[in-house]
């Protein structure tokens, strides 16, 4: 069992008088596949908008590679390592793939202060935003502008973005929504490359994904997180069918 | 103590007349978040069609002002169903763009028609000249303003609040999709107000024609007005631009009044404090 | 596609890449006509000298809000609040003693990007309609500021006894404007490559990224609020230069300098150009300034008028401005013609 890389001790939630989560002790290790999955309304999307800093819990704490991170801004979480896709593309329109990347890996670098150096110059970082992009199959429209790539290719490319990032943990909002099966398959399989070390955090939906491609799995419903285990155990536990089905 | 009642008397007067002025803006803005420059012409062009009734034809005063506010609203109806409508959609740049050409074209085109000096006209004899009110003495025609204006903002908030229409406007501010998905006939809904803003609009111009003097430079110099009001009032509120107007009509003339050195540099002043702090303006609604 | 084109493009992607960006950098011959027929209209016989460096001066102007409105997406309605202080600061230099251009140019544009970065930290969370009104609150202040510090700024007559001395201390301004227009021209065309390559860098990517989705920008870690100060710097420092150079080859500095009125004229000239461009502030200078002085001999009443009606037929027909209309129009030729048969 290798250590935690993001943890919420006692985490709690609502908004106004709506409580989301009434407390929530999670933990996902460094390399972990790991899988979050629970009906509609279970607060998933809101618990990643609370891990990367976009909502602030009521209480409890956030703590991210050895570190409290509950007060820090999404900013300062996303260089240290903790980096999102969102459930619906969030791209710069009339820019190119090639840019997009080369803006998270300029970013990444601390090298966007003003200066007379042209992108042109950096070399090493192009090469690498193409050889990223050719490893998600988008080499080819590097240079289309991103209003014009097919809704798929869009989705690739908001995983190859936070990618760029050499994230240490990699939360992904439902990577798959709206790609065709062999599609979603393949944004997984591409994701099942990646090194060991980086950690990933998905929501998904498509069963036959979470079970293919997660090594642990949690169940949300309902404010609380009802179950963490292996997706065999998972796939077997009543309890899980009860939450999907409605007791 | 009389003298500051008097100021603040005036400032009151004032600011009903900016209110007059800006309420359409404020509710164009609010409603079909167009930003409305032209609303500042439109007040102009009330002044005119004003002066040309009252002094051209002899045309009583009282008659005047129904004239100006169907004229005006009739012209304002016309732009927003040729030009406006297309505009409904685009960003805020555009908009402040489209209108300020507008409002460069109609000032040349008020310089053609009515010439660029200051317009000369009589008013009525029974509006002009003083009137004594619990010991203050104060100018018939700014009583009348205070009168005027007051009945207006009574009118255009319990309108809004208590009728049908009222009721329907209220809801297009607040979401013009689910408005539109309730079978309200949204497009009709716009036109109406838009008339009646410009209406007002023209309202504002023909009252103070006498008061701030009329020349083809009027809309530049009261667009800054106008729009302090309506984003320090918030947009879509009838209530906070009245608020906003008053407040800024007393601020105005007081601080002309007793501080002349610093000008208008106290309002410029609190408007940019009040749009850094709320900028929504202080009764509108948060993002 | 084919599978040959495929395989190309996967066999060299990092030459791909690093062409595209070369490109990107590379002046276009275009570019360099642009330039050369500028200077040269300085040999044109006739030619209105003093009016070519008032082209120049607002194309730098109009440049400079391009940073801000077309780079990072920005509107201001009180950009000329940065030329009337780079304008006065030029001025006062040259009224007490300091009659150097260079050293007060640099000055001006000092003072005016501090007041921009200044500004920017104020406004960097504002935006919509509040910001078109914070910018346009801020101007009005140090307009009425001028206007009525009659002791300091002259009031409404403007700066009285200002002196520059020869640029470089040789060429002396003159009435015919000969300094006037290569002193114009030669630091507007430095700032302009210097701008150039601020905007080809990676810094420039970014702004254009914030402006395309700064939520987006947030999320890869990216500085958004301070970008925005920055842009306002930059955009401030420019268009204080472009005060500076009018004062300077002019000799004057009036309150008109900083009204709101230029502020309009100045975001009207970048929409006739087309923002986000880096020309259309000197292509909109050009025909705004050129019309301007034509249409106003003749009647100088109506000018308005027709800037007016230009201003609405492009907001309705070309809403990008000229420059990207002919652009879409070249490449929609350009296509038709490469699209025949293939052969």
């Amino acid at each position: 069992m290798s250590e935690a890389v993001l943890e919420t001790k006692n985490m709690h939630m609502a908004f106004g008088g709506l409580v989301i989560f009434e407390a929530i002790d999670f933990s996902l290790r460094r390399g972990d596949r790991h899988a979050i999955i629970g009906p509609n309304g279970a607060g998933k999307t809101t618990f990643i908008n609370l891990v990367t800093g976009l909502l602030k819990p009521r209480a409890g704490e956030i703590w991210f590679d050895g570190r409290n991170v509950t007060q820090d801004t999404p900013q300062q979480r996303v260089k240290a390592g903790l980096v999102r896709t969102f459930q619906i593309n969030s791209l710069f329109k009339a820019l190119n793939p090639l840019e997009s990347v080369m803006l998270a890996l300029l970013e990444r670098e601390g090298r966007s202060k003003p200066s007379l150096r042209t992108v042109a110059q950096e070399k090493p970082l192009i090469d690498e935003a193409m050889a990223l992009l050719d490893r998600f199959g988008l080499a080819g429209d590097a240079f289309s502008i991103t209003d014009a790539l097919a809704y798929g290719k869009q989705r690739l490319l908001e995983v190859v973005l936070a990618l760029a990032l050499k994230p240490k943990v990699l939360l992904l909002d439902e990577p798959a929504a709206g790609l065709s099966t062999q599609q979603g398959h393949e944004v997984f399989a591409k994701l099942a490359d990646l090194p060991g070390e980086t950690a990933i955090l998905f929501i998904e939906h498509d069963m036959n994904l979470v079970f293919q491609y997660a090594d642990i799995v949690s169940v949300f419903a309902a404010g609380s997180m009802v179950l963490q285990d292996t997706p065999e155990n998972v796939r077997a536990s009543p309890r899980v069918r009860e939450v999907y089905l409605g007791a | 103590m009389a003298a500051i009642l008097t100021v603040l008397f005036n400032g009151v007067a004032y600011g009903f007349l900016l209110f007059v002025m800006s309420v359409g803006l404020s509710v164009s803005l609010g409603m079909m978040n167009f930003v409305n420059l032209a609303q500042a012409s439109f007040s102009m062009l009330g002044g005119y069609i004003f002066v040309t009734a009252l002094q051209g034809y002899g045309i009583p005063f009282m008659l005047c002002l129904p004239i100006v506010f169907f004229a005006v609203a009739i012209v304002s109806v016309v732009l927003e169903r040729l030009i406006f409508r297309y505009f409904y959609k685009t960003d805020d740049l555009t908009q402040v763009l489209l209108t300020i050409g507008l409002v460069f074209m109609s000032i040349a085109m008020a310089t053609y028609v009515w010439g660029g000096t200051y317009q000369r006209f009589d008013m009525p004899a029974w509006i002009i000249g003083q009137k004594d009110v619990f010991g203050l003495t104060l100018e018939t025609y700014r009583i009348f303003l205070v009168g005027f204006g007051a009945v207006m903002a009574v009118t255009l908030i319990f309108g809004l609040e208590r009728t049908n229409l009222g009721a329907m406007v209220r809801a297009c501010v607040d979401n013009r999709r689910v408005a539109t998905a309730c079978g309200l006939n949204t497009e009709l809904i716009f036109a109406f107000t838009f008339a009646i803003g410009g209406g007002l609009a023209g309202l504002g111009g023909a009252l103070s024609a006498n008061l701030l003097g009329l020349d083809p430079n009027f809309p530049l110099r009261y667009l800054v007005y106008i729009l302090i009001v309506v984003s320090i009032g918030g947009m879509g509120t009838i209530t906070g631009t009245l608020v906003a107007s008053l407040a800024l009509g007393i601020a105005d003339v007081m601080g002309k009044y007793y501080v002349p050195q610093f000008g208008s540099f106290i309002i410029y002043l609190l408007t940019v404090i009040v749009m850094l702090w709320r900028p929504h303006g202080l009764m509108g609604r948060g993002a | 596609m084919s599978a040959t084109e495929a395989a190309s493009q996967a066999a060299a992607p990092h030459e791909a890449g690093r062409d595209y960006f070369a490109s990107l950098a590379r002046w276009k011959v275009w570019e360099i006509l642009f330039w050369a027929t500028l200077a040269g209209c300085y040999f044109f016989p006739d030619i209105d000298r003093m009016l070519m460096s008032r082209v120049i001066i607002w194309g730098l102007f109009a440049m400079s809000l391009d940073v801000l409105l077309g780079y990072r997406g920005i509107p201001s309605l009180g950009h000329a609040v940065f030329f009337g202080v780079g304008a006065y600061v030029a001025g006062f230099l040259g009224k007490f003693g300091w009659t150097e251009p260079i050293s007060g140019l640099f000055f001006a544009m000092f003072v005016a990007g501090a007041l921009g970065l200044v500004m920017g930290k104020l406004v960097q969370r504002v935006t919509g309609v509040g910001l078109l009104m914070v910018t346009l609150g801020l101007n009005l202040i140090v307009f009425d500021f001028v206007l009525r510090s009659t002791e300091l700024t002259g009031g409404d007559d403007g700066l009285q006894g200002i002196v520059i001395a020869p640029v470089l201390n040789y060429f002396r301004f003159d009435i015919w404007g000969r300094t006037a227009f290569w002193y114009a021209f030669v630091v507007a065309f430095v700032l302009f490559v210097v701008t150039r390559m601020l905007l080809k860098s990676p810094f420039g990517l970014a702004l254009i990224g914030a402006r395309e989705n700064p939520r987006r920008m947030l999320t890869l870690g990216a500085p958004v609020e301070g970008d925005v100060s920055r842009a306002f710097m930059i955009a401030a420092a420019l268009a204080g230069a472009a005060g500076a150079l009018l004062t300077q080859t002019t000799q004057t500095a009036a309150p008109t300098y900083l009204s709101f009125q230029r502020s309009a004229d100045v975001l009207v000239i970048l929409i006739i150009g087309g923002a986000g461009r880096l020309y259309g502030g000197f292509i909109g200078a050009i025909v705004f300034i050129l019309l301007q002085d034509y249409v106003s001999a003749l009647s100088p009443v109506y000018w308005y008028f027709w800037i007016g009606l230009l201003l609405v037929i492009i907001v309705s027909f070309f809403r990008k401005g000229l420059l990207p209309s002919v652009e879409q129009l070249y490449d929609r030729l350009r296509s038709r013609k490469s699209a025949g048969p293939p052969g």
